[in-house]
């Protein structure tokens, strides 16, 4: 059997693969809408949901699809194209990829040849990733109990819970873009990207608040994104 | 009383169904690499699988196991059992539902949180498949405008230019919390820097800064 990491046998795999995540996500949509219709919630918010996150979602899914490219590489384009939807992210599966090449004395500077190389990297990225489909099932009951233990115990410190949650998530990637002021001035540069993307936020607000632009609300996110990665573009050149 | 049991029998429902397809995904994500061998006849060496994990395992399961425990309670139950298989969380499935709830005006944890959490997650998964699915058909073409040089730094800072507008809106509505997990956070990457590559880790770290602080001002009735 030939082997080629670009087969149309792989390609069908990939094919399979991506319905049945188009499908779970679809259903969950649909699940959700129902649900939110069931117990009154307005149909113009439930719409906007979608609209504003399907527009926030295109930028950083090309910046996945650039993992893809980058896998493609060495990997041709189905298994990227299958991690890379499921699961995957590319801070996970080049590691995972270089990783099980060294293992095997191999060099990822060309396109993979050895169906057992392939397979071995494939398993490698598989194995990597299982705590994450593993664990959910097993511990959503006691997580999600828990959360409704302190909110029934007191709703207004259940409240703050999550919120001091999200902000100590935030805080963690806000804290990150420090890491590297210590390389000079292109050690700033996503600090700079990340103060005008909150700028671009603030003005944002302004126009909704003060001009009464309610329905830039849906597109503030993106903007703000789109806005500062523009002006990384612009910028990282000048400086590097 | 009766909208509350409502409430518990769709929760209920909802974590059977999403264990269901979960456990699937499960089977789905492992016969790739089992088709893969079988249609090839290329069974890679147990050893050689083992060495490949050995590099990567101990870091992402440690990380795997910290994101369940971590995201879970902010994407409920839904959105969790979705998010965990289609992936890419932290760059767009977690702030996206974030940000869902902040416009539509619902509390993480309540049911309106459930419903717009999931419907963001779904969104989110149905559109980055899509862009991904388009993507690779037209990849010739794309590959050398996304791959080129002039383009790399906007990739290469989109998880600032995300977390800035997102802080603004999180950050400004409840600066007293966001206080000491933010300068924590600062001092930390300043100090070892080389910590930005485990991020993933850092995140539960400052949960706990975060909640440690909240609690301490809402005991104190600063909140």
């Amino acid at each position: 059997m030939n082997f080629s990491t670009n087969s149309s046998f792989l390609y069908v795999l990939a094919v399979c693969v991506i319905i049945f995540v188009l499908a779970q996500s679809v259903y969950f949509l649909v699940r959700a809408y129902r649900r939110g219709k069931a117990i009154g919630m307005e149909t113009a918010v439930l719409k906007k949901t979608v609209l504003s996150t399907a527009v926030f979602t295109i930028a950083p899914a090309i910046s996945i699809l650039l993992g893809v490219v980058t896998l493609s590489k060495f990997l041709g384009i189905p298994l990227p194209w299958i991690r890379m939807s499921v699961i995957g992210a590319i801070t996970y599966e080049l590691p995972a990829a270089t990783s099980t090449a060294n293992a095997l004395g191999i060099s990822l500077s060309e396109t993979i040849t050895d169906p057992k190389v392939y397979s071995a990297i494939a398993w490698v990225m598989t194995l990597g990733i299982l705590p994450s489909i593993v664990l959910p099932p097993i511990l959503m009951k006691r997580i999600q109990g828990g959360v409704i233990k302190i909110k029934n115990k007191d709703s207004k410190w259940g409240d703050i819970f999550m919120t001091a949650m999200f902000l100590g998530m935030i805080s963690a990637f806000l804290g990150m873009v420090f890491a590297d002021v210590r390389k000079g001035l292109a050690g700033f540069i996503p600090i700079f990207v990340l103060l005008v993307s909150a700028l671009i936020m603030c003005i944002c607000g302004l126009l909704i608040k003060k001009c009464k632009m309610k329905w830039l609300e849906t597109y503030a996110l993106s903007i703000s994104m789109v806005g500062a990665m523009i002006f990384a573009v612009l910028i990282t050149p000048l400086i590097v | 009383m009766k909208n509350s049991m409502d409430y518990r029998e769709y929760m209920e429902k909802t974590d059977r169904v999403g264990k269901i397809w979960i456990w699937t995904a499960l089977v789905v994500v492992l016969m790739v690499p089992v088709a893969i061998c079988v249609y090839y006849h290329a069974w890679p060496s147990g050893q050689a699988v083992l060495k490949g994990l050995i590099g990567v395992a101990p870091i992402y399961w440690t990380v795997g196991v910290i994101e369940v425990i971590t995201y879970t309670p902010m994407l409920g139950t839904g959105g969790t059992y979705l998010a965990f298989v289609t992936g890419n969380l932290t760059s767009i499935k977690a702030p996206s539902a974030l940000n869902a709830m902040e416009n539509a005006d619902v509390k993480p944890g309540s049911e309106e949180g459930e419903v717009i959490s999931t419907m963001a997650i779904a969104t989110s998964s149905i559109v980055t498949t899509l862009v991904i699915a388009l993507g690779v058909i037209g990849l010739s073409a794309l590959a050398p405008i996304l791959d080129s040089p002039v383009l790399a730094p906007a990739f290469d800072n989109i998880l600032p230019a995300l977390f800035g507008g997102l802080a603004v809106v999180y950050v400004s509505k409840n600066w007293k919390i966001s206080l000491a997990p933010l300068i924590f956070m600062v001092v930390l990457f300043l100090l070892v820097p080389s910590l930005a590559g485990s991020v993933g880790v850092l995140v539960p770290v400052g949960v706990l800064v975060a909640l440690g602080a909240a609690r301490i001002m809402y005991k104190k009735g600063w909140l």
